[in-house]
């Protein structure tokens, strides 16, 4: 439905069975069950990755680039979140780790999280001074997304900054660039813990022409380091990380890793549910004042991502644990990409600003005011005669949804069993009828497969 | 077209439903997201004032493709002297409501900023009356 709007999250047919599982836990109500078949509302999504979660078929697809792309380029670039370190326990050494991208084809592997050096600076300055209170992370693409599907209010407090994923990309193509490379033959690949940084790399801003040529998902890469590391002497293959990596750098994409560099009042929420429900809360002006707002879509932010193996917790301790041992190194050695990136900083701060984020309503019901009050009067009134028990049998998730969707023409009263029933019986509905209403639900296979019984 | 919705007096655990349900109609309406807001402050801070003070209250929302208008009747004790009601920072509101961070004193002047029309009728030992408009069209 709407145009340019990529999604990463692919459900596929084969798999699916129709368990009304991933329609119930969709967070902005993207998905339908029809003849089926879980259905994605391309308008509605926000590729939070929700119901990857909690497929129970594995049907729900995160898509990726094929590994061998990274060939078609004679510098490849691994750019790899932190999160990916946290996935191996501490006698994995990130230098053990490097070396086995580097086995793997890569020429360079950098880590994103370098990037944040930037936004520290900004950070530390920013908000306080700011007319527009509170300033809101633009880091998670699915809250971007969230935000302007369900609080077109708050599209204007989004902070218009690239993400250190994005700033990392641009600072490793100019870095290969200032050694004589052409710009076409430098392939730079995320490896990326979740689906909505996909679906944000592959539809960037309008205008905007992404500088990252692939993404690999970290699942699996996880799979391919883990192999090597069976075969491979683990003596052998080590390369020396780009080290230096600064300690609060490391922790940034985690919960509180924005937040704890901002000078003002600043909160930090995880988890897509909490965030929704605290944004309610801050649209109706009944928060404390706050200067910046931390949110990420995922339980502990992307140590919880959909495509991390290892639980989050176990990752969010391991880096910390990492991060106390940067703090306690050899400063002197551990300082060298930060100056680097600090002596680009000019030039990275002009390529820091993305465009205005625009407002994608799901909620209103019609462009015409009076258009959208005769459907309100229609939900009313099915309101009135629905069960509310959120069954989902007629292929919507809830009552209140399906009204929505019944005023909106996408659905029939006579989809919901309990009016069936009360249609049947006052002779409206034809038994044959209302077993062809659900068979074009649930489609023919599981609907005609009991016939014997 | 009129929504109704019901308001508890005493319950803060509930203070602010009225006003989310209202938000998600005038969402649905495609109402510039300005005006909901502007709308949506107001009419949180009366529905709180009732939950404050009042022993219940009715919120009655007429919504028209030109404007919205609110009416929150509460019965209740009323304001005494309205004059001195609508001063920022004036609240007859307990210490104990004023710890769960109500009752700052400014919700009637914050009403008024809101709306483009304010009217407010009180008698003392039955309850107040606040009729709000606001319009959609400049």
């Amino acid at each position: 439905m709407a145009e340019g709007f990529h999604h990463a999250l692919k459900i596929s047919p084969e798999k699916c069975y129709g368990c009304t599982l991933c329609m119930n836990v969709c967070p902005t109500q993207a998905i339908r069950i029809r003849n089926g078949l879980a259905l994605l509302i391309s308008n509605r999504c926000i590729d939070c990755g929700e119901c990857y979660r909690v497929c129970p078929a594995s049907a729900i697809m995160v898509e990726q680039d094929d590994f061998r792309k990274i060939f078609d380029y004679k510098h490849r670039v691994a750019l790899i979140p932190s999160v990916l370190l946290g996935q191996f326990p501490a006698n994995i050494s990130i230098d053990k780790i490097y070396g086995v991208l580097i086995e793997l084809g890569f020429t360079h592997v950098f880590n994103v999280d370098h990037g944040a050096e930037i936004l520290k600076s900004i950070y530390k300055t920013t908000f306080r001074s700011s007319p527009v209170k509170p300033m809101i992370s633009s880091f998670c693409p699915a809250i971007v997304r969230l935000i302007q599907v369900k609080f077109p209010s708050l599209v204007n407090n989004i902070l218009l900054f690239k993400p250190p994923l994005d700033i990392s990309a641009i600072y490793m193509r100019q870095m290969i660039q200032q050694t004589g490379v052409a710009s076409d033959d430098i392939g730079i690949f995320y490896i990326t813990p979740c689906a909505a940084k996909i679906a944000a790399i592959k539809s960037p801003a309008e205008g905007e022409k992404s500088t990252i040529n692939g993404v690999i998902n970290l699942d699996s890469i996880f799979s391919m380091i883990y192999q090597r590391f069976n075969k491979t002497s683990p003596e052998t293959n080590t390369v020396p990380a780009e080290s230096s990596l600064s300690a609060t750098s490391i922790l940034w994409s985690l919960t509180r890793g924005e937040a704890d560099h901002v000078s003002g009042n600043r909160i930090a929420i995880d988890g897509v549910q909490n965030v929704i429900s605290f944004l309610e809360k801050l649209e109706n002006g009944q928060t404390d004042q706050f200067d910046f707002l931390e949110l990420r879509a995922c339980d502990e932010s992307c140590a919880g991502g959909v495509l991390t193996t290892i639980n989050r917790f176990l990752t969010v301790d391991r880096l910390r644990k990492k991060s106390t041992i940067i703090k306690t190194d050899n400063k002197k050695l551990r300082h060298n990409v930060q100056a680097k990136i600090k002596e680009s900083e000019d030039i990275l701060l002009k390529q820091i600003h993305i465009p205005k984020i625009k407002p994608r309503s799901i909620m209103k019901l019609d462009e015409e005011m009076s258009e959208a009050i005769r459907k309100i009067r229609i939900i009313r009134d099915m309101m009135k005669i629905l069960p509310l028990v959120d069954c989902g049998l007629c292929g919507s998730p809830g009552c209140r949804v399906f009204a929505e969707d019944i005023a909106q023409g996408y659905s029939k009263p006579e989809q919901c069993i309990f009016l069936q029933k009360k249609y049947e019986k006052n002779g409206s509905l034809t038994t044959e009828e209302s077993n062809q209403l659900l068979r074009e639900i649930w489609g023919s296979v599981k609907f005609d497969s009991n016939n014997d019984i | 077209m009129e929504f109704t919705f019901e308001i508890e007096g005493g319950n803060f655990s509930r203070a602010g439903s009225a006003s989310s349900d209202l938000k998600k109609i005038l969402n649905q309406l495609n109402i510039d997201p300005v005006i909901i807001k502007r709308i949506v402050v107001a009419s949180y801070e009366a529905e709180v004032n009732v939950v404050a003070h009042a022993y219940s209250g009715i919120m009655k929302v007429h919504i028209s493709t030109s404007q919205v208008l609110i009416s929150i009747i509460d019965k209740g004790p009323g304001i005494q002297d309205i004059g001195l009601a609508m001063q920022k920072g004036y609240s007859t509101a307990s210490p104990k409501v004023r710890e769960m961070g109500f009752g700052a004193g400014m919700g009637l002047p914050n009403i008024q900023n809101n709306t483009d029309q304010f009217e407010i009728e009180s008698q003392p030992g039955i309850g107040t009356k606040l009729l709000l408009t606001i319009n959609l069209k400049s």
